[in-house]
């Protein structure tokens, strides 16, 4: 807070304050683009506490998501589990194999694009098992039970009811995430995983364990993405390996923060915000297009976003590599120049 | 399980492992010159696949035939993507190129979804469904076809690399990129000239693999995986482990999917790529780079 200007603690309250009352304005439609946008910058968050503050690439992160939901959307189906209780095997599930890809990858020096390399083979050889695993489903896809009156009410124990809900709810684990890596940053921590980001020979040599904050790191990140798993679940109601472990989501989940600002704290939200109204504005608009007769009635909406997001990585990477919220931050005059700030 | 079987997933697992080589040679190129880890391989395989599959829907073209043709154009794309994309981005870590590269890859994989459709298609060749027999052993006829063609591409970038001029300069840049800058060559243009080079490798090996398999846009991104599993498994930078790597990916697959499923034999490469990041990272015959 100390380090915003006046203009900055007017947005930040602006912000928090149409966010909380977003139900009680907005129509169904615009509720549920927000709690996408919101799952996004939750991922988004998990994603770059590795990257952008442990300086991991991770291309796998939909692994972690899917193990999530697969176990508590298992634990609830055939043993009627609720998910409070499932949120707990959802993170020690993707925890277990962040911490056997970490240590893996660390334990045998796996650095820079390998690690990514190598997350990817885990996340791409645990879908392949599940797409042969018949209690899970496979390719036929896992259904929670809903019921039309499942959908109603407030039930957050068994994580049932309106949509209103489920925005409330990502909400609070987008604020925690976001509250939790702010206070990480700041803290001791913080500087030892940019130590270790920016040149982990010299934090070696001055005594950081390296491998402890790395692992820590992947511990953090796959059990928050644990977490979002179970929301997953819970707010789609069926699992199918190739949506939801697939290369592609994995990809999407990196892209709020690149768009947003590597290593930065608001990035990810940012990015998270300007990126899925635009997708949606877009897919509104491929599909005016049709309704006039200007493009086929055959093109797929879905190619032609994610192609727009393809378009939008490589231009971010080409010409603002360290993404648009420092830039917003500096144009706006949210946040003090760092001669002015206090404490 | 006889002999018999064995033999015949061999010999078939060989001759597919020499294309997906083809293809993997293209990827080291570019890396072991580049320093560029090339995400949109596979992407750039299936641009190729897509363009011997129009060139045969249009002119009746044998893919076989459409090999210098693709070759060409995959030059031309790579030449332009290295001078006029990669080569901004060579002051950024090596995170930042790799995700440059992951967009470039979504972009072309959906803009082949939006002109093709996700159908898979494929050529039908009247020779399809031919095959050599000696004794017991049965080969299709096509996978003959597809190994000597991308022996003969294989063959063809080797000599250049041993024997051109170019060829040579290009090595010098591998080896020092100082020293090369130092005696005057002009690196930005032969880094553009070897990521065209790879994708030409690339685009061939796209044109020969349109006989053995339907294309469909999301071959893309296991193509890359496959390449990479092939380069890592052969050395990264080694143009003859790429070779080798893919007869040993061909071939494992090919057994795999005798012993187990076929649909699982993409999870054993997987777990093979698993298996040599962490045992062996600098591949079978690749020097450790320090």
């Amino acid at each position: 807070m100390s380090d915003l200007t006046i203009a900055g603690r007017a947005a930040l309250i602006a912000l928090v304050v149409a966010l909380l009352a977003l139900p009680w304005i907005a129509s169904g439609y615009i509720l549920s683009v927000s709690i996408i946008c919101l799952y996004l910058a939750y991922m988004g968050q998990a994603w770059n506490l590795m990257l952008g503050f442990a300086g991991l690439l991770s291309i796998g992160h939909a692994l972690f998501v899917g193990l999530g939901a697969y176990a508590s959307g298992f634990l609830f189906t055939k043993w009627g589990v609720p998910p409070v209780i499932g949120v707990a095997a959802a993170v020690a599930i993707a925890m277990l194999m962040g911490a056997i890809i970490g240590y893996l990858g660390f334990r045998f020096a796996i650095s820079g694009v390998y690690f990514a390399l190598l997350t990817i083979a885990f996340s791409e050889f645990v879908r392949i098992l599940l797409d042969h695993a018949k209690f899970l489903g496979g390719t036929e896809g896992l259904f929670l039970p809903v019921t039309q009156a499942s959908r109603r009410g407030v039930d957050l124990l068994n994580l049932r009811g309106w949509t209103e809900m489920y925005y409330y709810v990502i909400l609070v684990l987008a604020a925690g995430a976001f509250l939790l890596c702010r206070a990480l940053l700041h803290g001791r921590i913080g500087y030892y995983w940019r130590a270790i980001r920016d040149n982990p020979e010299a934090a070696a040599a001055v005594g950081v364990d390296i491998f402890r904050f790395r692992m820590f790191a992947v511990l953090l990140s796959s059990g928050m993405a644990g977490v979002a798993g179970v929301f997953y679940a819970f707010y789609y109601n069926n699992l199918f390996p190739e949506q939801v472990l697939g290369i592609e989501r994995s990809i999407e989940i990196t892209l709020a923060p690149i768009v947003g600002g590597v290593g930065t704290l608001f990035g990810p939200i940012f990015g998270a915000f300007v990126l899925t109204p635009l997708g949606e504005l877009l897919t509104d608009f491929i599909s005016h297009l049709k309704g006039w007769g200007i493009i086929g009635k055959d093109v797929k909406v879905d190619g032609v976003k994610l192609m727009f997001w393809g378009f939008t990585v490589a231009l971010i990477v080409l010409l603002k590599p360290t993404g648009l919220w420092p830039w917003v931050c500096q144009r706006l005059h949210l946040v003090k120049p760092p001669g002015q700030r206090g404490s | 399980m006889d002999t018999v079987t064995v033999i015949n997933a061999l010999v078939s697992g060989l001759l597919t492992g020499l294309v997906y080589g083809l293809s993997a040679l293209g990827l080291s190129v570019i890396f072991g010159v580049i320093r560029i880890v090339n995400f949109a391989h596979g992407e750039l395989m299936v641009v190729g696949m897509f363009l011997a599959l129009m060139l045969f829907r249009w002119f009746g073209l044998d893919p076989l035939w459409s090999v210098p043709i693709c070759a060409a154009l995959l030059f031309c794309v790579g030449y332009a993507l290295q001078h006029f994309v990669v080569r901004r981005v060579s002051y950024l870590p090596d995170h930042m190129q790799f995700l440059l590269l992951a967009g470039i890859a979504i972009m072309i994989v959906s803009g082949c979804l939006v002109i093709f459709g996700p159908d898979a298609q494929g050529v039908q060749l009247d020779y399809a469904l031919d095959s050599f027999a000696i004794g017991n052993l049965i080969v299709d006829k096509v996978r003959v076809y597809a190994a000597i063609a991308a022996i003969v591409v294989a063959s063809l970038l080797l000599l250049f690399f041993k024997y051109s001029a170019t060829g040579r300069a290009i090595r010098a840049c591998a080896d020092n990129y100082l020293g090369a800058r130092v005696v005057g060559l002009n690196v930005d243009r032969l880094y553009a000239l070897t990521f065209g080079i790879g994708a030409a490798c690339i685009g061939a090996a796209g044109c020969i693999i349109l006989l053995l398999v339907q294309v469909h846009p999301y071959l893309a991104p296991a193509y890359t995986l496959l390449a990479f599993v092939v380069v890592i498994v052969g050395g990264m930078g080694s143009l003859f482990g790429a070779l080798l790597g893919g007869i040993m990916i061909g071939v494992s697959e090919e057994l795999a999917s005798v012993v187990l499923q076929p649909s699982l034999k993409t999870a054993f490469s997987f777990g093979l790529l698993i298996v040599v990041l962490l045992l062996r990272p600098q591949g079978l015959l690749g020097r450790v780079v320090r």
